[in-house]
């Protein structure tokens, strides 16, 4: 019996476990069972920016943006995308392209932009800088409020 | 003049202000545990009449009954307090037992003053009304299926249902009938079964989650509700096309309060520090007009402005000038608005407390303001 008592007290798994986790106080999010989409083609992607057609490939890139997506790689690539989108405009074709959004693209671009600067490479950041300049002067604060309160990220 | 500044204590942030029904005193809470009283005089100052001093910790929200003159304070130490003001004039306290553990965020009387509404941090809404026989404040829970704080209710005007806006990100209306006060409610737009509790609809800010709650409103009639979000939008529900939602993403910084001005006009204010008129149209739809007041960021010539200060400021900070203020009346962010003369169908003036301490009474009929308001008719 003894035995068994000394065996019983070896194991300090129990100390491992995340009580915090259990504590009724923590909010639990939504559980949310809305299919996402698995983000844009890079082929259809590449195929319309050598067709020239920028604002084609930015309108797709945003209505097929993974927003919420758990599965980082797919965001990731969408975002990849999404920049090298941004990137092929030419710095004076910004502001007609912003102007042709609506409103929800509009913030669904603030949300990339602002991806796009945590990522900085060979004066990326300068062309974003344009781009969020464009689309600050349509969406104004809310836009970057939202890039900041939205839960599903892109 | 179209907005007025009144000062009413320190230049401390105010948390929330509540009017007396002949609106000459007001209740005010700087941000402490007190909450101070103050009346105005022939002069047009403000002079300190009374401080209601029962609460340990900060004073989260005042409410003034305008038919019983009873005040209702709550607070972040889990406590409600209702004032009377007896026949001296000095006003007796009543602790009313909330049984939360964290703290209370807002309160408001119910439309016929019998019930009051407290949210908190406990995601429990207590419903408090007296018990006659033992003359105390008896406090009923609501608790599914809020799942985070309340930070803000409403009443509708049928004494039963309440609306609560949360941080999880969902706003809810509740039937708070308590069957040893009230008789049996009629059916409404919002449902025919109103058991105590029971959630008649409730509406997420946004499916890609919207940002907390910040106020929330009941129409007139109680028809429609209309909230706004931390994601700066406002939005509003009408219960008689079918719950029915729609939802205005503006281009300004988030809001934090929110009033019924006319049938199909709300005025909302918040972190851009001026108040902005909204107009929905039959159709339920929201659309932006125009601020109170334009003011952009104005830079005062102090004598700061020197050349010589100039370059040392460009130096050390960076920028040429250093004092600048907002050009709004406000200078810091409104999180407490009240109709002062008038009523949700026609607002005649709002008063409107911020984190600059000041506050500023609006004018709606005159002459400037009221010119914009007929411009937003369609």
């Amino acid at each position: 019996q003894i035995y068994k008592m000394a065996k019983n007290t070896n194991s300090t798994a129990f100390r491992r476990i995340d009580v915090d986790k259990y504590s009724e106080d923590n909010y639990k999010e939504d559980v949310d069972n809305e299919t996402v989409t698995a983000g844009p083609s890079e082929n259809e992607v590449m195929s319309l920016i050598s067709q020239n057609k920028q604002l084609d490939a930015l309108k797709y890139v945003l209505a097929n943006s993974p927003l919420g997506n758990k599965n980082q790689a797919v965001r990731d690539a969408a975002l990849t995308l999404a920049l090298r989108v941004m990137l092929s405009f030419k710095t004076s074709q910004i502001e007609e392209a912003v102007k042709q959004l609506d409103y929800e693209q509009r913030d669904i671009l603030m949300k990339y932009i602002y991806r796009g600067f945590e990522v900085p490479n060979e004066g990326s950041s300068a062309q974003l800088l344009v781009w969020h300049d464009k689309v600050f002067n349509h969406s104004g604060v809310g836009s970057i409020v939202r890039v900041l309160t939205d839960k599903k990220k892109v | 003049m179209a907005a007025s500044i009144q000062k009413v204590g320190p230049a401390i942030p105010i948390q929330c202000h509540a009017w007396s029904s002949d609106r000459q005193t007001i209740a005010v809470s700087h941000n402490d545990k007190l909450v101070e009283l103050y009346k105005q005089q022939p002069g047009g100052s403000w002079n300190q009449t009374d401080i209601l001093d029962q609460h340990d910790l900060r004073v989260n929200d005042i409410d003034w009954a305008p038919n019983t003159n009873r005040i209702v304070t709550c607070s972040a130490d889990r406590n409600a307090y209702v004032w009377v003001q007896g026949a001296d004039g000095k006003w007796k306290h009543t602790l009313v037992l909330l049984r939360i553990n964290r703290a209370a965020t807002c309160v408001r009387w119910s439309p016929q003053e019998n019930k009051f509404a407290v949210g908190s941090g406990a995601r429990i809404i207590s419903i408090c009304y007296l018990d006659e026989e033992k003359d105390w404040w008896v406090a009923k829970h609501i608790r599914k299926p809020l799942r985070s704080t309340i930070t803000t209710v409403d009443w509708h005007p049928n004494n039963i249902l309440l609306a609560a806006g949360c941080t999880d990100f969902k706003v809810r209306v509740f039937s708070t009938y308590i069957k040893e006060i009230e008789p049996k409610p009629s059916a409404t737009e919002w449902g025919a079964k109103m058991p105590f509790a029971n959630l008649m609809a409730e509406f997420s800010n946004s499916p890609t989650g919207g940002g907390w709650i910040h106020a929330v409103a009941f129409n007139e009639e109680g028809t429609r509700l209309a909230w706004v979000g931390h994601d700066s939008s406002i939005a509003v529900a009408d219960a008689p096309s079918g719950m029915v939602m729609m939802k205005l993403k503006t281009n300004l910084l988030p809001f934090l309060s929110l009033l019924w001005i006319g049938p199909n006009r709300l005025l909302a204010a918040g972190h851009d520090c001026v108040p902005v008129l909204f107009h929905v149209d039959s159709a339920g739809k929201v659309s932006q007009g125009p601020k109170l007041e334009e003011g952009g960021n104005v830079v005062e010539a102090t004598a700061a402005a020197s050349a010589k200060n100039m370059f040392k400021n460009k130096d050390r900070l960076g920028q040429e000038l250093v004092d600048s203020r907002l050009g709004t009346t406000h200078q810091n962010q409104i999180n407490s608005m009240r109709i002062l003369e008038g009523n949700k169908v026609e607002a005649r003036r709002v008063s409107t407390t911020a984190g600059d301490g000041a506050l500023v009474i609006w004018n709606l009929a005159s002459g400037a303001l009221a010119g914009k308001l007929a411009a937003l008719k369609i």
